[in-house]
């Protein structure tokens, strides 16, 4: 545990294979939960997708119920609320699986989640108790309100008020909230609003059917059709005070808090998504002819599954991985005797690096996959009897909730920073030795590198683009810096890379260790790093051009060109490896 | 009453089967083992029955026959909601071995009820139900669809050739169960799964028994022909077709 990294220090350190939690190590019990959830998906959802997509929300919120009563809605409860006290990593699970179930998995996880987690997390005994049995059985949903017409990224600067009544029993809250998922069914809805004339926000509970509580026509979207999102309006709202949430004015901090989770649980969401739509095309590729030959036997339509695989088990290996990090680190916050609830929204939030660039990069892994498999589809793939045809609508919301893709981008590396300068960990100091000496920098390979080591030194120097882009930019711009968002976002894209493949690369090399040399899981590893290579190569030297004069960047860009150069693939034939076994085994199991 | 189901470990059904040791053996790599589909149906019948006070069910047991590497299937059914669960601890060789050695276990265990699926997925031998009834000298039931208890006797309607037929019938009962007898199968909850650990998996030492059969190899099945269509004009060549090529008409 010591070991342990703290969030954003992956630039910095270099863990070892056997310190990672990968997906190989879920234990019976685990893989069991995620049976559960993918059988309920299947006996529950997948029969009623085409009248959830025509917007019968009694259906939904009966699924929800069901899915309730099964207990999936207690998973991440602790038992004294009713609920059944699962680790992060097995919340996670059930939310991949659950991630496979269209708009059902929006609904599923607005509620477990954001619906849920405020009062569990922030909530005083009364509160808890309360609520959180209900909302752990489905007798009660939830939602979570805090989006405005005029308040989205900005989201601290709602319009929405509260004041104490006269006889200081009662807020009166007045306010209007946009894009609220599960609006139309919801009981419990977590709002935030100022009290007076407040910077920051506070959080209150609020029950729908509290006098005043109006909730607007079901908007009409792109994707998720299935899942309820209206706008509510408060007017003169009576909310007794004992459901103020937390403190006045600490609203905000549990928005966050909140949102560090949200995007954390879209990033395993993206997971099951990306491989149902994998199973989806490679069943068709498998069952469509075209020119007398069954198209998956087209080298075009091979590369595309392969790619399909590859990034969604980079996503899988990052995500699990950072998962136990925040199971270890939740548990010694309990040790040092924090509560529970509070042990478990802190570690999720200490992680905030990883949660933004997952949601960043599981969200686009899933565009790409869903898109891909419209197109394997062919025609087909624009019908809307086909899954895929939804699964590429209901995929663009990812990149927009939970904060949009560019606020995370930009958060993500904010935040490290600014864990660098509270003295977390010495990120400028040595990002400054890396950009001192950048002839030195690219590690070289030893004689008799092993695989492992090998892979090892390419993510090594990855991590060291980051650095020099971020010596590059925050000398040459100071404070002013968060205004080169331009830059901010390639540095962005380049920690992200490098945490991927990082992961992706010490779960292979795990597996290894006791499943022994496996070529499918070298081809996945070899592609994604000679792909990521050229991105990073991308990004830095972009980064790099943007902030140096063309002199001082050239020494520099001679040095990433260096840092990123890697073995070279056969794309070809590493492809056709993962592809025929995607082809062989008719499902994704990887 | 108490009823005892027997659960077979079967591949997935979406398994892409594959053989080792020059096709003598199953390739487990990469597989799924599940409960059978079928033990899986007649499983969910027996606690849909234990949960209607009415029919008097005190206790579900299950039994496997099988090594220790099939436990995550026994502690699934315990995770769907049995009692308690009995694993002889035998490699399941061929029917008469796990008749044999059902029949030794669940003999003297009190059970009023037996229920096998009518056949297991991966050797669709349908022989197990009627032999293990035979080896303990009890009756038994076949084709059974739906299984109701009332008043102390077993009432089973069985699908015959163009109809129906309803037996009743008094404990001990063996019935052969299959489709229909539960609409779809019961999903573990998160309670059950949770309190799937401390069930109790009774290991039992195997009795001897013979074995009559031996395995010599295993084959793929060849693959399917290819579906052809024929333009529905085309009435003439359907007919020529379905009277040179095919030689069915
Ligand atoms: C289907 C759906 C469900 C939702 N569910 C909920 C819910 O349950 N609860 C809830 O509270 N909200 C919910 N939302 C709201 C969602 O979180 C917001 O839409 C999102 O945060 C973006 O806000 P906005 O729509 O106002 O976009 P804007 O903030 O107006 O953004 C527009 C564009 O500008 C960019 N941008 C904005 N600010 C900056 C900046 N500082 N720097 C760089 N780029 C910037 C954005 O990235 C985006 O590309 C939901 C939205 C949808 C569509």
């Amino acid at each position: 545990m010591e070991n342990a990294l703290k969030s954003g220090e992956f630039l910095l350190k270099q863990v070892t294979p056997e310190s990672v939690f990968i997906p190989e190590e879920f234990d019976e019990e685990q893989r069991m939960i995620a049976q559960t959830c993918q059988d309920f998906i299947e006996a529950e959802v997948y029969p009623n997708l085409e009248q959830l997509e025509k917007g019968d929300r009694k259906l939904m919120e009966e699924i929800l119920k069901k899915s309730g009563e099964l207990g999936l809605m207690g998973i991440a409860i602790p038992e004294e609320f009713g609920g059944f006290g699962q680790s992060f990593v097995t919340q996670m699970l059930a939310a991949e699986t659950t991630g496979a179930g269209f708009s059902f998995s929006v609904a599923y996880m607005a509620h477990c989640g954001i619906g849920t987690m405020p009062i569990m997390y922030f909530g005083n005994e009364d509160q808890r108790s309360r609520y959180i049995p209900r909302l752990a059985t489905g007798e009660l949903i939830g939602a979570y309100c805090l989006t405005e017409p005029g308040a989205g990224s900005d989201a601290n600067s709602g319009k929405s008020s509260a004041t104490l009544d006269e006889d200081g029993r009662n807020y009166i809250l007045n306010g209007q909230k946009m894009w609220i998922t599960n609006a139309g069914f919801a009981d419990i809805q977590i709002v935030f609003a100022k009290i007076d004339n407040d910077r920051v926000l506070s959080a209150f509970i609020v029950e729908k059917d509290y006098p005043g509580v109006v909730i607007g026509p079901d908007e009409h979207k792109m994707g998720i059709k299935g899942s309820s999102t209206a706008q509510i309006y408060y007017n003169d709202v009576k909310v007794p005070v004992e459901n103020l949430l937390g403190k006045r004015g600490e609203g905000f901090r549990i928005a966050l808090s909140i949102l560090h989770m949200g995007r954390i649980k879209l990033g395993a969401n993206v997971i099951g998504a990306a491989k149902k739509a994998i199973n989806d095309s490679v069943q068709y590729a498998t069952e469509r002819k075209q020119f007398n030959t069954a198209i998956a036997s087209f080298g075009a339509i091979k590369s595309k599954l392969a790619m399909q695989v590859v990034k969604s088990v980079a996503t899988e290996s990052a995500i699990y991985r950072v998962s136990r990090d925040i199971d270890n680190l939740a548990g010694r916050y309990v040790a040092e005797n924090c509560e529970k609830g509070r042990a478990s929204i802190d570690a999720i939030s200490y992680y905030a690096v990883e949660a933004a660039l997952l949601k960043v990069y599981g969200s686009e892994m899933l565009d790409f996959v869903v898109d891909e498999a419209v197109q394997i589809h062919g025609g087909m793939g624009y019908s809307a009897e086909m899954a895929v045809e939804k699964a590429y609508r209901d995929s663009r919301i990812n990149r927009i909730f939970e904060g949009t893709n560019e606020i995370n981008r930009l958060l993500l590396v904010d935040t490290a920073m600014k864990r660098a300068m509270k003295g977390d960990f010495d990120l400028f100091g040595e990002a400054e030795k890396v950009f001192a000496d950048p002839a030195g920098a690219p590690a070289a390979a030893t004689s008799g590198e092993s695989y492992g080591e090998e892979m090892l030194r390419y993510t090594g120097n990855f991590k060291k683009c980051a650095l020099m882009a971020i010596h590059a930019a925050s000398s040459t711009f100071g404070k002013k810096l968060v205004h080169e968002q331009e830059i901010l976002t390639e540095i962005s894209d380049i920690m992200t890379s490098a945490y991927l493949a990082e992961s992706l690369v010490l779960r292979t090399l795990k597996r290894e260790m006791t499943q022994g040399e496996d070529a499918v899981f070298r081809a996945i590893t070899n592609i994604f790093i000679f792909n990521t290579a050229s991105e990073i190569r991308r990004s830095a030297l972009g980064a790099i051009f943007s902030t140096l004069s063309p002199d001082e960047a050239e020494p520099v860009a001679d040095a990433i060109e260096k840092l990123t150069s890697v073995r070279g693939v056969n794309l070809k034939e590493e492809g056709r490896l993962i592809a025929d076994k995607l082809i062989e085994d008719g499902s994704y199991k990887f | 009453m108490n009823i005892l189901v027997c659960i077979s470990n079967v591949p997935d059904t979406t398994t892409k089967i594959r053989f080792a040791e020059g096709d003598t053996k199953l390739d487990a790599t990469g597989v799924q083992w599940v409960i059978n589909p079928w033990d899986e149906l007649s499983l969910t019948r027996a606690l849909e029955l234990k949960d209607d006070s009415s029919a008097g069910i005190t206790s579900v047991t299950v039994i496997h026959v099988g090594e220790a590497s099939s436990e995550p299937t026994i502690r699934k059914a315990l995770a769907i909601g049995a009692d308690s669960a009995i694993r002889v601890d035998s490699p399941a060789n061929d029917s008469y071995v796990v008749a044999a050695q059902i029949a030794a276990a669940a003999s003297g265990g009190g059970f009023d009820i037996i229920m096998c699926g009518i056949e297991s997925s991966d050797f669709n031998g349908s022989v197990v139900g009627g032999m293990v009834a035979e080896m303990m000298n009890i009756q038994s039931v076949t084709g059974v669809s739906d299984l109701k208890v009332k008043d102390g006797s077993v009432i089973m309607t069985r699908e015959i050739e163009g109809g129906r037929e309803v037996v009743a019938t008094t404990a001990p009962v063996l019935a052969v169960v299959q489709k229909g007898i539960a609409k779809e199968p019961r999903i573990a909850s998160m309670r059950g799964i949770m309190t799937a650990r401390t069930k109790p998996i009774n290991v039992v030492e195997a009795v001897d028994s013979e074995q009559f059969s031996s395995l010599e190899g295993f084959t793929l099945p060849p693959p399917r022909p290819e579906c052809r269509f024929i333009d529905a004009d085309n009435v003439s060549e359907l007919v020529s077709l379905l009277q040179n090529e095919a030689k069915v008409i």
